[in-house]
């Protein structure tokens, strides 16, 4: 059992534990630290499974945005949970609990973690953006040379969503709250 | 949080490495881990950060919303513009190899601005996301 | 027994806390009422899949896929650069419907009072019922106010596109008691 396997282990039972304290929790601005908690975790198995890239998005994105505008939010709106109704809660579990069973079922077909033969590492891809990448676009960094120049246009299309997020954040709340209701019509 | 001595005096320590940091993900994307995204949220982050600890009004003078609104604009234009301007040298829409004379080297400067319109428009509207979250309910009927 | 333990669940672990972590995304969408507890889920969802793509790229002892350059660099083993393209530009878009979620989120808390999805739907028919009620009794008047209108059914001067129910409800009236 090398180390790897055994942080590797470690990060996803912990990430699990706090995915489930997410859930349970109904006092809400623990949960938006736990937010970031579970972004902190994500981004170290990010990093253990040899994605820097991935890694610092994630960390970035987790830890500096998204758990500010939760906290914002909660700030703004309740900070506390009704508590789940047990019709509510046990019609999900059972839908949640099949779904899982399947998917468990389904995982078996699905090529061992790790292995240097799976149909992902033997597509004709993986030679062109890591031997014949090095000829057309020379970039050390293969990532950024597939995101930003074999796959440039959805990069394109993405950069369009954040602006068009950020563009229906600024129209949903760039006004001040109006006090009256009557002109919300 | 002004009165928070120790926040005050790490914040003011730390948000310049984190800038120039932003700044060294931004252009060194190329090399290293890094590229438009990464560098365009951690600039955000430092401005978030100084948001948090000296009040929202303050980044807001520091980074005016006006100026948010440019960029995020202009960074979605750029990359546009990029692909544009490969299709007015004659290749098609961002074939970056027709910028320059070798298409190796084109490529080089494609990625660099493409990345950095990206970076420039992430940061922007992250920014803005924050001023927008952070200053609502505060001030009633305020304009951005 | 020790083939499943030292075969299957090592190479299946990942994929299998990736089903867990899915799971509990998607048993807080559908069982909390609280609409920032589902966007929670959701997110717990959207980085069970990120794992998942990650942990396909990945083989063992690979490094991450930046070309070193020199002689090192043509034994190595690097891992698959496209999952980590995919998840990039995953995460950013999720942050942003995250964001714009968020944003919806404090509006209705704003116009509700609550962000709770069943409150909330309850206050929405209780405006549906009034209006319905407003509208019916709005109609009666009108037909009582004029009694004998010739050119069927207009219901004066208020008429709205949306109100084309009610005003196919007078016209058809009308036309029924001329006949």
């Amino acid at each position: 059992m090398s180390i790897e396997i055994l942080l590797n282990f470690g990060l996803l039972v912990f990430l699990v534990a706090v995915a489930l304290a997410l859930a349970g929790m109904r006092h809400l601005f623990p949960v938006a630290m736990l937010t970031g908690l579970y972004s902190l975790l994500s981004a170290s198995l990010f990093t253990l499974l040899a994605a820097p890239d991935v890694a610092l998005t994630e960390a970035a994105v987790g830890a500096g945005v998204t758990t500010v505008l939760f906290l914002a939010t909660f700030g703004l709106t309740r900070a506390r949970e009704k508590p789940v109704k047990t019709s509510r809660r046990a019609i999900g579990l059972a839908v949640t609990a099949t779904t899982g069973a399947i998917l468990v079922y389904a995982s078996l077909d699905m090529p061992r973690f790790g292995a240097a033969d799976t149909p992902v590492q033997t597509h004709p891809l993986r030679h062109k953006y890591l031997v014949a990448e090095q000829h057309e676009i020379d970039v050390p960094n293969t990532v950024t040379a597939v995101l930003a120049g074999y796959r440039g246009y959805d990069t394109l299309g993405e950069t369009a969503v954040v602006f068009t997020a950020g563009l229906g954040v600024l129209i949903l709340l760039g006004r001040g709250r109006r006090t009256k209701r009557s002109d919300e019509a | 949080m002004r009165e928070h001595t120790v926040l005050r005096v790490v914040a003011q320590l730390i948000i310049p490495p984190i800038l120039i940091f932003a700044l060294y993900v931004q252009f060194h994307g190329d090399y290293s881990p890094g590229g438009g995204f990464q560098a365009g949220v951690i600039l955000a982050s430092a401005i978030i950060l100084y948001g948090l600890i000296f009040g929202v009004e303050a980044a807001r003078a520091a980074i005016p919303p006006r100026a948010l609104r440019i960029g995020a604009s202009l960074g979605v234009l750029i990359y546009g513009g990029t692909g544009v301007a490969t299709m007015a040298a004659g290749g098609n829409f961002l074939e970056y190899g027709v910028l320059t004379h070798d298409p190796v080297h084109g490529q080089h400067y494609g990625l660099l601005i493409v990345e950095f319109g990206v970076g420039v428009t992430v940061a922007s509207i992250m920014i803005a996301i924050f001023y927008v979250f952070a200053g609502r309910g505060r001030v009633k009927g305020r304009e951005e | 027994m020790s083939a499943f333990l030292t075969g299957t669940v090592p190479g299946l672990f990942n994929y299998w806390v990736v089903i867990a972590l899915m799971m509990i995304g998607f048993y807080t969408v559908i069982a909390h009422d609280n609409l920032v507890k589902k966007l929670i889920g959701l997110n717990v969802f959207q980085t069970s899949v990120f794992i998942l793509y990650i942990s396909m790229g990945y083989i063992h002892g690979a490094t991450a896929p930046i070309l070193t350059g020199g002689p090192a660099s043509d034994h190595a083993v690097y891992a698959h650069p496209l999952p980590q393209v995919l998840i990039l530009t995953a995460i950013v878009v999720g942050v942003s419907t995250t964001a714009l979620g968020l944003a919806l989120i404090v509006r209705i808390h704003e116009a509700y009072g609550s962000t709770e999805e069943d409150e909330v739907l309850a206050a929405d028919f209780v405006t549906q019922e009034a209006e319905q009620a407003k509208e019916a009794a709005r109609s009666r008047a009108a037909k009582a106010a004029e009694p004998h209108a010739p050119g069927g059914g207009d219901d004066g001067a208020e008429h709205d596109h949306e109100r084309d129910q009610d005003h196919d409800y007078n016209y058809d009236h009308e036309r029924d008691r001329r006949r």
